[in-house]
């Protein structure tokens, strides 16, 4: 149990997927304009997050590894080490279970569809979720940790761009330099932010 | 007065629009509203009579940091004649050796910082704000007395042009300019700010045999277990009068709490520090370490919380740097939220935290990172309830 409240206050804080690895900027720049799509988007990459990390974890753990095949019983299988698929796989578990979160979201949450646009699709290529099941393999997680891992990094993520929308909002109509407004901006506020941020970089838990 | 007065007049037309002077409009109108009341005045409509503009309130501030500057100036030259004679040398030759150390420091950030206010002023046409009277002295009181000058220099410039400048000017920032300015040179010259020994020292010179220097904080950071923090602090000659009165090594202007203390009266006195923040940042202090007094298992955690009032730069940062009312929470109960994390958070990070000694700076930095986000979601609680 420590150790899971350890996992989530890690990447949350200490190690936020986004501030301190800068993963998934591209989502995080583009709709952090306005607080509510911020927290919409946010959610949809907890869900994403939660869902596919201990996906591609039971992936790897039973396809992919090398000698992950023993259950099938045959010798053959089991001597196989797949990892080099590693990367295809959880690309596509992640394509599809994007699919089905836009699919949701059209059908119960149409305004904020709307306002997501392209964006929501593009959770596919966001590198925060590829990312977070990367760092799961490379840590060695078992299922109930990358459960967390995986919820965990996607409060992380929400988190920045809900904090960069409302810096965004309250900066509105402060009278920025004109080559520096929107997203010139943005990138700046987003390097204080990772300083702010800096304070929690150290800690080791559970150590 | 009069003949100054007068002057001003003759060449007002020089620096208004269309004028020779146009473009350096804002130096003539820094230096003219600075000595006399401003020319314009509001003709027609309602408005509110009031002594009080940010010229005021900033001076106002400058006001309460003078007892912090004064000790610390003090404070500096003590340590240095007693790093580098083995004795103080008496009041008047310690503060004379510390405004030699001091003053430099304070000049060179009031002249480099005020150099790009001015420079952002005349290109972008805003006026230049007594804003910076603040953030040019906050930030040297935070800088051990051994930074280098360039240092200043360099943390002034980041502090103003980025913390403050590129959004737009006074008012508008999100970070305190003073405590980015300081993060900055903290992340970016490590050997300077971070380094245990921060008392000045004749140049090539040695400390006298027997002056370790250390910082309160670098003593009970890592104790062995099962040594009482508070024992090893008396040892090193730090008990909780000391400490708060502050003759001690440490930034220039944080060690006297009691310094500190004035500034935080004369502030919530005139309105103009909230008392909220003060009050929730001490609560939040007290119950972090209260916490890790009943389930911490290091022997730092067991440091009783009077004693995080007393050392590091708690009261300094609590006082003058959370209550900035820019990057601070906006709302009443934003501001209680918001003073509460900054006084937990420097508890984390001092006790959890073996990456920094301190965790007054980084704290604040991160709330006012937070805050708009806890003002958005006060602001949307008191529409909810009002719809209702």
């Amino acid at each position: 149990m420590e150790d899971l409240i350890n996992i989530c206050i890690n990447s949350i804080f200490v190690e936020n997927i986004l501030l301190a690895y800068f993963l998934g900027m591209c989502s995080y720049l583009a709709q952090s304009k306005k607080l509510e799509s911020a927290t919409g988007l946010g959610l949809a990459v907890i869900v994403v997050l939660t869902i596919s990390c201990p996906l591609n974890w039971a992936i790897k753990t039973y396809l992919l590894e090398g000698g992950a095949l023993a259950w099938t019983g045959n010798a053959t299988l089991a001597g196989m080490d797949l990892s080099f698929l590693n990367f295809i796989c959880f690309i596509a578990v992640i394509a599809s279970l994007v699919q089905i979160v836009e699919i949701v979201i059209d059908r119960f949450f149409p305004p904020l569809y709307t306002t997501l646009g392209i964006f929501l699709p593009l959770i596919t290529v966001n590198c925060a979720i590829l990312g977070a099941s990367l760092f799961m393999v490379e840590r060695d997680y078992t299922f109930t940790q990358s459960t967390v891992y995986g919820f965990s990094s996607g409060i992380g993520w929400a988190y920045a761009i809900m904090l960069l929308a409302a810096i965004r909002k309250k900066i509105r109509y402060s009278n920025v330099p004109e080559g520096l407004r929107g997203l010139g901006m943005a990138f700046l506020i987003t390097g204080l932010m990772a300083i702010g941020f800096l304070t929690f970089s150290g800690i080791k838990l559970g150590a | 007065m009069k003949k100054i007065l007068e002057l001003h007049d003759k060449i007002r037309p020089l620096f208004n629009k269309g004028g020779k002077y146009e473009k350096l409009w804002p130096l003539f109108d820094a230096q003219d509203t600075f000595t006399f009341t401003p020319h314009e005045v509001t003709e027609e409509g309602a408005h509110v009579r009031d002594a009080i503009d940010l010229k005021r309130v900033m001076i106002t501030v400058v006001f309460a940091l003078i007892p912090c500057t004064l000790f610390g100036m003090w404070n500096a030259g003590h340590q240095h004649n007693i790093a580098n004679m083995g004795a103080t040398q008496g009041m008047a030759a310690d503060i004379l050796r510390g405004a030699l150390i001091v003053l430099p420091i304070i000049f060179t950030s009031y002249a480099v910082g005020g150099l790009w206010e001015v420079l952002f002023a005349c290109t972008r046409r805003h006026e230049i704000n007594e804003g910076f009277l603040v953030t040019g002295l906050l930030f040297p009181l935070v800088l051990p007395p051994t930074v280098p000058l360039w240092q200043v220099a360099v943390g002034v410039s980041f502090g103003v042009v980025i913390g403050k400048e590129v959004f737009g000017g006074t008012g508008m920032n999100v970070l305190n300019p003073a405590l980015t300015a300081r993060a900055f040179l903290y992340f970016a010259y490590p050997a300077e700010l971070s380094g245990e020994v921060w008392t000045s020292l004749v140049a090539g010179g040695e400390a006298v045999s027997g002056f370790s220097g250390a910082t309160a904080l670098a003593v009970v950071a890592n104790l062995p277990q099962d040594v009482s923090p508070v024992a090893a602090l008396c040892e090193a000659g730090f008990d909780w009068m000391t400490l708060a009165n502050g003759a001690i090594a440490g930034s220039i202007g944080e060690t006297s709490l009691w310094a500190c203390l004035f500034g935080a009266v004369v502030l919530i006195a005139t309105g103009i520090g909230s008392w909220q923040i003060m009050l929730a940042t001490l609560l939040g202090l007290f119950a972090g370490a209260t916490l890790f007094n009943m389930f911490g298992d290091s022997s730092y955690s067991q440091l009783p919380s009077y004693y995080h009032l007393a050392i590091g730069g708690y009261a300094f940062a609590a006082v003058f740097m959370a209550t900035d009312p820019v990057s601070a929470a906006a709302t009443k109960t934003g501001k209680w939220i918001y003073g509460f994390l900054v006084g937990f958070i420097i508890i984390i990070v001092r006790i959890a935290n073996p990456a920094y000694a301190e965790g007054a700076m980084l704290a604040i930095l991160f709330m006012n990172v937070c805050a708009p986000l806890i003002d958005n979601y006060v602001v949307e609680a008191h529409i909810r309830r009002r719809t209702a």
